[in-house]
Parts: C-alpha cells; sequence; structure tokens
C-alpha cells in the first residue's frame, strides 16, 4: 500500500472510531479484500496475485478502497482474517490459495452480504464464486520444448503436492515432451510445500543429478532456476515471467495472469451486478499467458511450441486430446475424444510412460 | 570491557515487573520499526493492543477470538514450564501438537460416521495420548542413552509435519474430497465437533482444559511434592539428587505431561477452529507457546496472561496488517522482539554489567 493511502486509511479509521461504523458505510466506497498465503514478494504465486492486486488499484484509483493480508495460513486464521475484513466494511473478498476453500465457506455464509472469490477450489454458493487456471495448457508448451532441449533425454519436475492440479501439469509436461521427443523419461520430486526455496533448490540438484538436464517446477521460488543456471541446465517460469532467468536458463514461462479477472470482478461489485460463477479459464481467456520463448531455443522448436499455443487458445487442440492411456495400460481417453473438466479436477493417476508412484 | 556478576539478592520488584518493562520496550522499539517503515506508530500500536478489544466494527467478534487464539498457546505453554523449571527443554510441543491432532482426528474418523457422544471423549483421550507418546520418545531417548531431548524433540517436529502431509494426502483424506488434501471437516461433523460453548465468547473445549490446567499447574507447584521437586531439580540438581529426587523419573513425568497438553491442544484445535488435518494444520502454535511460557514467568497465571496478551498481538497484528498494509514479517518481528526485550531485561535483573580493564578495576 502507498504511503498516502496508509495516510487515509488512518484518517478513515480515527473517523470510524470517532463516529461508529456507520460513518464508514456512509462514505459508500466499496471495500475489498484480498488474502494472501505466501508472502506478497515471494517471487512466484502470492507475488503474481498480489501484482495483479496493484493493476487493479491503479485501475480503479480512489473509486475502490483496496487492502491486501500476506501470510494468511489457511484454516482458523484465514477465517477470522476474513471475517474481521468483512466487519471492517470489505464487499468483497478473494482468497487467493486453495486451502482456504472450507472458510470461505464458513465466512459466506455468516457474512450472506459479503461477496467472495476464491481461487482453486471447488466450493461455491450464492455469494461465493471460484476461478481457477488451467496451467496444463502452459505445460503443453514448456513440455514441448523441454523434450526438443534436453540432450540427456531426462526431464525433472518439482512437484509440491499430489493434488490434481499438479498431476494434470506432470502428465501433460511428459505428454508433451514424449510427442517432442519419444526417448524422452520424466522423474518427480515431491517436495511438500508450495513455497520453499532451500527445499527447491535441492530438489533441483537431486535431479540434476540423476541427469536431468531440463527441469520444470510446479513451486513458486524462483530457488530451481538459480540452481539450474549455476549448473548450466534449463528451466521455466512459473506462476511469473522470472523474465531476470532468461535467456538461459529460463527458456519460457507459465505466468498467471489475474489482473483481468480481478478488475472485472470488481467492477462488478462496483455496478452491482456481481454473480455466483465458477470460472476455469485457459490461454483463451490470457488467464494463462506463456513467457517470452528465449533465444537458447531454437527458430524450429519456438515456432511448433506457438504452434501448441495457438492451438490450445483457438479451440483446435486439447493438450488431454485422446488416445491417451494410463499408466497401468488401460485405455484413459479413446482416439478424438478429451476428457471432461470433472475428471481433469479429480485426477489423481499419470499417464502411460511415466515411472513411479504418486505418493498416497 | 563488560562483565556480568550475578546479583546476590534479585530484586522481588523487578522479578515481576520485568515483563510489564519488556512489553512497554518492545512498544517502544517495534514503534520505531513502524515509523521507519513509513506508518504512523502510534495508529499501529493502538491496532495491536486496542483494537481487537475496543474497534466499533471488529471488536465483537475478535474479543471472543482472542480467547480461541489463547486457549491452545496456554495449555501448551503450562505443560512446557513444568519441564523448563525442572531444567528438562522440551522444543518439539508442534510436533506433539500435531501428533494430537492426528491421533485424535483418526481415533474420530476411524469411528464415521457415528452420532455417539462418547466419540468426543474417546478422541480427547486419543489427542492426549498422540502428544504424550511423541514426546516419549525424546524423554526416553534421554533417560537410556543420554540424548539431548532438545535436539531430538525438535527435530521431531520435522517428522511430525511429514506425518501430518501423509495424514492429509493419505491416510485421513476425505474420500469425498475430489483427490484434494484434507481430512472431513470435524467441525461439521456433530458427534466430533469441539463448537463454542457460550455463544459470542470463543470459549470452547479446550478453553475449560487451558484453565483447568493452569488451576491444576497452580495447585502441584504450591501445595505438591512433585512441584517441589520439580522446582528443585531446576533451581539445585545435585540438592534435589541428595533429596531423593529421581532425575530420569522428572524427565519422563515433564516430557510427558507437557506432550500431552500440547496434544490435547491440538486435538481441540483440528475438532474446532481449525476443523480439518490439512498439510498447514500446525501454524507454530508450539514453537509460540515457548515465548509464552517464559513471558508468562513460568507460573501459571502468568501464562494466562502472557497467553492471552499473545493472543492479542496476533489478532490485532492481522488488523494492523490490512487495514495499515504493515507487512506479515513486522509483526512477527514485534513479537519476536517481545522475547528478545523479556529476555534482555531478566539478564539485567539477575545481573549487574561491570566495567572492567583499562585500569578501572
Amino acid at each position: 500500500m502507498e504511503r498516502r493511502n496508509v495516510l487515509k486509511g488512518g484518517a478513515a479509521l480515527g473517523l470510524s472510531l470517532a463516529l461508529g461504523p456507520k460513518a464508514v458505510l456512509a462514505a459508500g466506497k466499496p471495500k475489498v479484500g484480498f488474502i494472501l498465503v505466501g508472502p506478497k514478494n515471494d517471487n512466484g504465486w502470492s507475488q503474481h496475485h498480489y501484482e495483479a492486486i496493484k493493476k487493479a488499484e491503479e485501475k480503479f484509483g480512489d473509486a475502490v478502497e483496496i487492502v491486501v493480508q500476506e501470510s494468511v495460513p489457511e484454516g482458523a486464521d484465514a477465517e477470522r482474517v476474513m471475517s474481521q475484513m468483512a466487519l471492517s466494511g470489505a464487499g468483497l473478498i478473494f482468497a487467493t490459495s486453495f486451502g482456504y476453500m472450507d472458510a470461505v465457506q464458513n465466512v459466506a455464509a455468516k457474512f450472506p452480504k459479503v461477496m467472495f472469490e476464491h481461487a482453486t477450489g471447488y466450493k461455491s454458493s450464492a455469494n461465493s464464486a471460484t476461478y481457477n487456471a488451467r496451467f496444463y495448457e502452459g505445460r503443453a508448451v514448456c513440455g514441448h520444448i523441454a523434450g526438443k532441449m534436453t540432450k540427456t533425454n531426462k526431464i525433472g519436475y518439482i512437484g509440491s503436492f499430489p493434488i490434481p492440479e499438479v498431476i494434470q501439469g506432470i502428465n501433460s509436461s511428459y505428454i508433451h515432451a514424449h510427442k517432442a521427443n519419444p526417448k524422452v523419461e520424466i522423474s518427480v520430486v515431491w517436495i511438500s510445500a508450495w513455497f520453499d526455496p532451500a527445499k527447491e533448490a535441492d530438489a533441483t540438484k537431486a535431479l540434476l543429478d540423476q541427469g536431468c538436464d531440463v527441469v520444470l517446477s510446479h513451486t513458486d521460488s524462483t530457488a530451481p532456476l538459480a540452481t539450474l543456471k549455476t549448473a548450466g541446465a534449463y528451466g521455466f517460469g512459473q506462476s511469473a515471467d522470472m523474465a531476470e532467468f532468461a535467456p538461459k536458463p529460463r527458456l519460457s514461462s507459465i505466468i498467471d495472469n489475474w489482473a483481468p479477472y480481478y478488475e472485472e470482478r470488481i467492477k462488478a461489485i462496483v455496478d452491482g451486478t456481481w454473480k455466483t460463477q465458477n470460472i476455469w479459464y485457459g490461454i483463451k481467456e490470457k488467464m494463462v499467458v506463456i513467457g517470452e520463448i528465449s533465444d537458447a531455443v531454437p527458430p524450429d522448436v519456438k515456432a511448433e511450441a506457438e504452434k501448441i499455443r495457438d492451438s490450445i487458445a483457438d479451440g483446435s487442440y486439447h493438450p488431454f486430446q485422446g488416445p491417451l492411456n494410463k499408466q497401468d495400460g488401460s485405455v484413459w481417453v479413446k482416439e478424438g475424444e478429451k476428457p471432461d473438466d470433472g475428471t481433469l479436477l479429480g485426477l489423481n493417476f499419470y499417464v502411460e510412460g511415466i515411472k513411479g508412484a504418486i505418493p498416497s | 570491557m563488560l562483565r556480568l556478576e550475578k546479583r546476590p539478592n534479585p530484586s522481588r520488584f523487578w522479578i515481576y515487573g520485568t515483563p510489564f518493562l519488556a512489553v512497554a520496550l518492545t512498544m517502544i522499539a517495534g514503534g520505531i520499526m513502524f515509523a521507519l517503515l513509513g506508518k504512523d506508530p502510534v495508529a499501529a500500536i493502538k491496532l495491536i493492543f486496542l483494537d481487537p478489544l475496543f474497534n466499533g466494527d471488529v471488536a465483537s467478534y475478535s474479543r471472543p477470538q482472542i480467547l480461541v487464539k489463547a486457549a491452545p498457546l496456554v495449555l501448551i505453554s503450562i505443560g512446557l514450564s513444568l519441564g523448563f523449571r525442572a531444567g528438562v527443554w522440551n522444543i518439539g510441543a508442534e510436533g506433539q501438537y500435531v501428533m494430537g491432532a492426528i491421533f485424535g482426528a483418526a481415533t474420530g474418523l476411524a469411528f464415521y460416521p457415528t452420532e455417539s457422544r462418547l466419540v468426543f471423549p474417546l478422541m480427547v483421550l486419543a489427542g492426549a495420548f498422540g502428544g504424550f507418546i511423541w514426546a516419549m520418545i525424546p524423554a526416553i531417548l534421554k533417560t537410556r542413552f543420554r540424548t539431548s531431548e532438545i535436539l531430538v524433540s525438535l527435530l521431531l517436529v520435522y517428522v511430525a509435519k511429514q506425518i501430518l502431509a501423509s495424514a492429509a494426502l493419505s491416510f485421513l483424506k476425505n474420500p469425498e474430497g475430489a483427490g484434494f488434501p484434507g481430512s472431513r471437516n470435524l467441525a461439521q461433523i456433530p458427534a466430533m465437533a469441539n463448537g463454542e460453548l457460550i455463544a459470542g465468547t470463543g470459549l470452547h473445549w479446550g478453553g475449560v482444559a487451558a484453565f483447568l490446567a493452569v488451576g491444576a499447574a497452580y495447585v502441584l507447584l504450591q501445595r505438591h511434592i512433585l512441584g517441589f521437586q520439580i522446582k528443585l531439580a531446576g533451581q539445585a540438581p545435585r540438592a534435589a539428587r541428595f533429596a531423593g529426587v529421581n532425575p530420569d523419573r522428572l524427565v519422563v513425568l515433564c516430557m510427558g505431561l507437557s506432550g500431552a497438553l500440547a496434544g490435547l491442544a491440538g486435538l481441540f484445535e483440528v475438532t474446532g477452529p481449525a476443523g480439518q488435518i490439512t498439510i498447514d494444520f500446525g501454524v507454530g502454535y508450539g514453537f509460540t507457546a515457548i515465548i509464552v511460557a517464559f513471558l508468562g514467568r513460568l507460573n501459571p497465571l502468568g501464562i494466562l496472561f502472557a497467553g492471552l496478551l499473545m493472543a492479542l498481538t496476533y489478532i490485532g497484528g492481522e488488523l494492523a496488517q490490512f487495514m495499515l498494509g504493515l507487512p506479515a514479517a513486522a509483526i512477527q518481528a514485534f513479537q519476536g522482539m517481545l522475547l528478545f526485550f523479556l529476555l534482555a531485561v531478566d539478564l539485567l535483573s539477575n545481573y549487574r554489567v561491570r566495567l572492567i580493564g583499562w585500569g578501572a578495576r
């Protein structure tokens, strides 16, 4: 928050204390709250939400008051923070992590006049919506580049937790790496964290030791890229562009682009047109953006990758287009078909060709 | 050169005065930090200490929340303080807290779907047992092999967190949760829910247990031979041995008791405010409780007040974050200052600083 907003906030607070809650409401300025799971400068997931918030703040200027709370633990604490935001006058609250799901539902039930937006969850109600991005679409593009760029035919994947979103990413990466290079193998390391630079760096080293020379990460920090840089291997920006690591080791990136959605939904609150919905946007709607493919990638590979990106955007290609088999060899998706969203949202198995088991 | 000299008779006034001085110094240093961050220090301190209690918009909600937040802190701290007084350093309450929650939740979920009223008491027992067992590992390793209970208990926190992640992802995962991590929401199962006992107070069974623990610890330390042994073992280990105190027995007892209380805190949290076993269930109560124990001078009543104060800084800190835009790290630094100043002021009340050298003998 800018300093002048703070002064204003302080003044508003003083006023509210002097005049009671009604005075604040009388001001009539919509208040929008955001809670972030990590620090707002984590260089990944939370920072990217925060940057989108800043953009929305710039766009609406004085018309909307935006409050942000970072590093909110999932569970009881999130419930309290959201309740306090609602009580202090917020009319719309964004909860930007999956783990806030039940907390959002509890608080939304308590405050029927406050609207809620929950990222990546699957529970919604009359005053709570969900929004999520099809990250696996980005993985298709990166997977293709990874398959073409590996010299050892081994690519690595740093997984956070074995939830459907991450398994979609691993499968999509492998499918497209394998299409680009049939000799490719994928190794997955699970670190049981979304943001832990030390563990992410260790996992990267472990993958490098196994002979991987391209590593994709499904975690939030820049530690994997920093480690890949010293080792001379390749990787991708995750959540944020991480362009400071281009052209090597960062070949491209999957950018979570939340700003247009935030602006759209805040506008809906201002206009009084907000309605609940369940959104799963991808490359087409520009919620998933492929960062610039660097010069370290040969022009023909770059062109192929961009073609995958564009064909996903225009709907002519689906990353999980059949025929696809499950890891055990049984048929998952038939030729010419594609899985429905419900199947993808509950995905809990690897596709054929990936070795190892999903931890359970 | 500076040298510390033990004061033969530390002032009684300062023994009780230091916590207040530490809070005052924290406010001053914290205020300077907030000012350096470009925030109004007076507004920030006021938000942290007064608004959760008196702000017209939020106080009706945040006041009960102080009790919700303080209950596990006090419950864990009471257990830890007994060990700390006896010189038994259980640093791993966070792990015992997590294991208590896992044991308790697993016991309850094994009977799902049940409507029996007996299941909650059973879960409480299982929670205490989970914490107890986890604390027995460092205790027995200490008494048998002379390992450091500080290191073993601390490192077991990380083991417990791995088990927690595994519970949330596999054996306690909600079968109806679409493959997402996390157990069923216990707070939504009537037979297993630890809800508010008196509406609008924030008091749940964990709060009741915390008050009972404060009372029991007070009686134990004032009236019971075991309390005497605990105090003696901490102040004069050799004298304690001559007086027939078995140090190994004391280690097992203090570790077991603190583990069981931490386990209980975990159980009450998972069935109440948290609701679910999730990967991030452990948010650090077990570590914060160490600060609370010292802030409360290892005295049961002191711990009660220290726990409430700490809870206040948490809730006020959240208000300050989103109302003033203070970074979360600044609030954590503020809480850290509290312990720092307490220990520093303590040192000065127990020791005298002497200038020596350069001829000034």
